[in-house]
């Protein structure tokens, strides 16, 4: 299996706080990997370094390499910019642009990227909410706020936004606390699709979850990555005692 | 021990005390809207929007010119002022951790504290004078002076209202920051913003000290902006405290549209905000 | 194809992008906002120039303002201004705070809502709409009841000698203190409603009173912010123009009556400035006006200061 994202000894500092501290990790291509570990452990902070939104942040400094296809994404002459539209990442709440209808919400990114025709946008919105299974639902009503939507739904809606910049890589961070189980199956399904086209990087404390949607997992601990590996490995025969004390509840 | 007979009688006095008080602000208030009302519209007649103000001693007239002068600079201090104060508020929300931003901030503060007289010897002096003449722009420039503090500050806190997860969501689609900010925080706040603008136009389409070094005011129609310009606060002034009847009649009447104008920008405002709030 | 297969080929960062061209473009527009106060701050002071190198420091002691003679002294002005501010700034403080509190405190929470939104519209009235009803209604009606019957009754006294001019520095007091009501009461209310609702609790649950609750619990805990909301309201009093010029008899006396005619630094600067006779006289003008602007620069960030001490308190301590 070929590596899509590699870390090579990455750290992420916040001033003195050492948050993420020298990981060396592989994401293999069209395959979900699962990064669990309690809450502070550093798994949303390294998730983030991945499509640069740490820029924003004056005082995060993250070093190391990240690697995308071989080629460093934190090199100088590299445009952030140009690197998210490869590297999608769905949030925690879902988080659909209030003053936008549900249409344009998906097209958003679409259009302040290229600009875009309208046949074209008719055709990518279609194909985007099929492709996460919001198209029945919504195809009614597309003109209206995207806000009228359950949390549900407008994480799906957060997805088709994603996917219709057409990225190689897709973050999740927690993308299911917000909602409830029902919705979370639906989301985990798309999920198991959506790994076909993309490779997927999802953050979540939910173990059970990590178990069902991931091929690979990886346990983070203060900042450190302990273990990483084949998630029914991970899960069934951990090698360090702190993943076995975690998987099985004795901490967290 | 204080008996507490004593402490409840001291309880109903300090309530009547502050009932008191609460009277005695609200009478001359009432007072005032009172006498606009029934003076304004003893006064008001068709010939108020359609004529000028006729020569002393002769009766009706009205202040159309100042209606026009009015709303001419009104909008073009708009045109002036709002620019500065929105990109402004983008850059202290955008980008606005350091000591630079602190300092814009500190100063948007202080010049909204400013009397308005003094940004209208400002305006005199930076226009007045080197073009050698009182005009509309010159009034027009003094009023965007105190229209741009408020803009700012009004948009920083409708920005800052905006979640970061909006932000966040738009970069991570790969969206550059100025069109995120741009297409996705200021639409987001468009009508908090809205609210500020309209409250801000509110506070200048009052003002009178700022025009009248630099508008001055005029008895006939103008429309060029290089020469002197009727306002309607100006023409009230100069109208209340001349000897006529009269012309005291027609500052009445145009008090009361003010007022009505005023009120109109300041509860559309609120509702505004309250729906911006709601959404 | 489907994209997991494509391989990523990085983009070079163009050497001058759009975010970094909007950075400076609303940075521009920031720095803006300082250059206006610099600008502001250097025209006034270049302005002064001519009659601070003429008068000195007697252009703030000197009694006599003689346009024509190119005699500029201040002092009535000044006088004026501070006088009539401080006693505005006495009569509006206790109507205002006692508002504030009836709002907050006393009043069911719907009438308060109403009588708060009823004081913010009149802080929205233009300063020349005060100024007529100053003029034409307030002024006559001091003449003719007010005046008299406190010089026959209390004549005797400095304060209330000499005839009953209507257009007085009490008309232009009443009018400052009418003025700055609304703005002192609801900078006020905003103070009062950040006192946590834990301090009045303790305080009732002690068994005081509504009154001690105020006493010991609401008001110590704003006491700053009422005060800035005071030294707002001085502030306003001071670069207020428009009214009190209508009503204040613009007229350069130092005297201690509230009946005689007074003139404030705004007021002279409205009246004269237009028609400066000669270059000293508007060079005196905008001296005058740099007096104002420090004044009411000092006193803003003062009362600005004190506000932000108990609303940054209080959303720090509720949050």
């Amino acid at each position: 299996m070929n590596a899509k994202v590699t870390l090579e000894k990455m750290s992420v500092h916040f001033g003195a706080n050492h948050a993420v501290k020298g990981v060396d990790l592989d994401f293999a291509a069209n395959s979900v990997t699962a990064i669990i570990g309690p809450s502070g452990c550093g798994k949303s902070t390294l998730l983030r370094a991945i499509n640069r939104m740490h820029d924003l942040v004056p005082s995060a400094r993250v070093s190391g390499r990240i690697m995308l296809d071989s080629h460093d994404i934190y090199e100088r002459s590299i445009d952030p910019v140009a690197i998210r539209r490869k590297i999608g990442m769905v949030f925690q709440k879902p988080n659909p642009f209030p003053a936008m209808s549900i249409y344009d919400n998906v097209i958003a990114g679409y259009k302040l990227n290229n600009g875009v025709q309208r046949s074209v946008a008719d055709e990518i919105v279609e194909s985007c909410l099929k492709r996460v299974a919001l198209w029945d639902e919504v195809k009614d009503r597309l003109k209206t706020s995207a806000m009228d939507l359950s949390g549900g739904q407008q994480q799906r809606l957060c997805i088709a936004r994603t996917i219709a910049v057409q990225p190689e890589v897709i973050l999740m961070d927690e993308p299911c606390s917000a909602l409830d189980p029902i919705a979370t199956l639906k989301i985990e399904e798309l999920i198991d699709e959506l790994k076909e086209r993309y490779t997927i990087i999802i953050v979540t404390h939910n173990m059970q979850q990590a178990a069902r949607v991931s091929d690979a997992t990886a346990f983070m601990y203060l900042g450190e990555l302990v273990e990483s590996g084949a998630t029914r490995k991970i899960f069934t025969t951990p090698e360090k005692r702190q993943t076995e004390d975690y998987i099985t509840g004795r901490f967290g | 021990m204080r008996s507490i007979t004593l402490r409840n009688w001291q309880n109903h006095a300090a309530t009547a005390m502050m009932l008191l008080g609460t009277v005695a602000v609200l009478v001359p208030l009432a007072l005032v809207f009172f006498h606009i009302l029934r003076m304004g519209f003893s006064s008001l007649s068709l010939d108020f929007f359609t004529n000028i103000p006729k020569p002393t001693g002769e009766s009706g007239g009205g202040m159309a010119n100042g209606l026009l002068g009015s709303a001419i600079m009104i909008t073009l201090s708009a045109c002036i002022g709002l620019p500065i104060g929105i990109l402004g508020a983008v850059y202290l929300t955008e980008f606005g951790g350091g000591k630079l931003a602190n300092t814009i901030r500190f100063s948007a503060d202080v010049l909204a504290g400013v009397p308005s007289i003094i940004t209208g010897m400002v305006a005199y002096t930076l226009l007045v004078v080197p073009m050698k003449g009182f005009s509309a722009l010159a009034g027009a420039v003094a009023l965007a002076l105190i229209m741009i503090p408020i803009v700012l500050r009004t948009t920083e806190e409708q920005l800052k209202m905006v979640p970061g997860t909006l932000r966040e969501a738009s970069l991570a689609l790969g969206v550059p920051l100025w069109r995120t900010s741009l297409q996705v925080m200021l639409k987001t706040a468009t009508k908090g913003i809205v609210t500020g603008v309209l409250l801000a136009i509110a506070r200048i389409a009052g003002e009178t000290a700022p025009l009248l070094f630099t508008a001055l005011g005029n008895q006939f129609w103008s429309r060029k902006l290089t020469e002197p310009m009727a306002a309607l606060p100006l023409q009230i002034f100069s109208f209340a405290i001349a000897p006529y009847e009269d012309w005291h009649k027609l500052a009445w009447a145009g008090a009361l549209v003010l007022v009505v104008v005023m009120f109109t920008l300041n509860i559309g405002a609120r509702l505004m905000g309250r729906s911006a709030r709601q959404s | 194809m489907t994209e997991a297969d494509s391989r990523y080929e990085p983009e070079r960062r163009r050497p001058l992008g759009g975010d970094t061209i909007y950075r400076w473009l609303t940075a521009g527009f920031g720095l803006l906002v300082l250059a206006i106060l610099g600008l502001m701050l250097f025209e006034m002071a270049q302005g002064s120039l001519p009659s601070l190198a003429k008068s000195g420091w007697s252009f703030i002691s000197g009694k006599d303002w003689d346009a024509v003679q190119g005699n500029f002294g201040a002092l009535p002005f000044i006088f004026g201004s501070v006088v009539s501010a401080v006693l505005a700034i006495l009569v509006a403080t206790p109507l205002s705070v006692a508002t504030a509190l009836f709002i907050t405190e006393i009043a069911p929470k719907k009438v308060g809502g109403v009588i708060a939104s009823l004081v913010e519209l009149l802080a929205a009235i233009p300063s020349v709409i005060y100024g007529l009803w100053g003029v034409l209604v307030m002024a006559p009606w001091l003449q003719q009841s007010v005046q008299p019957w406190l010089i026959d009754h209390l004549g005797f006294l400095p304060f209330f000698s000499g005839a009953p001019f209507g257009a007085s520095r009490m008309a232009g007091v009443l009018i400052q203190a009418i003025m700055i009501i609304p703005i002192i009461t609801a900078i006020c209310r905003e103070v009062l409603l950040a006192v946590p609702q834990s301090q009045r609790e303790a305080a009732v649950a002690l068994g005081a009173t509504k009154w001690e609750m105020i006493r010991i619990a609401v008001l110590p805990y704003g006491r700053s912010g009422v005060l800035g909301a005071v030294i707002l309201g001085l502030g306003r009093a001071i670069g207020e123009t428009m009214a009190v010029t209508m009503v204040i008899g613009n007229s350069p006396l130092i005297s201690m009556s509230l009946l005689s005619p007074a003139y404030t630094m705004p007021s002279v600067i409205a009246n004269e400035f237009a028609e400066a006779t000669n270059a000293l006289h508007s060079a005196a003008l905008m001296e005058i006006g740099l007096i104002l602007l420090f004044v009411t620069l000092a006193v803003n960030v003062l009362a600005r200061v004190m506000i932000w001490s108990v609303t940054r308190g209080a959303k720090g301590g509720v949050a």
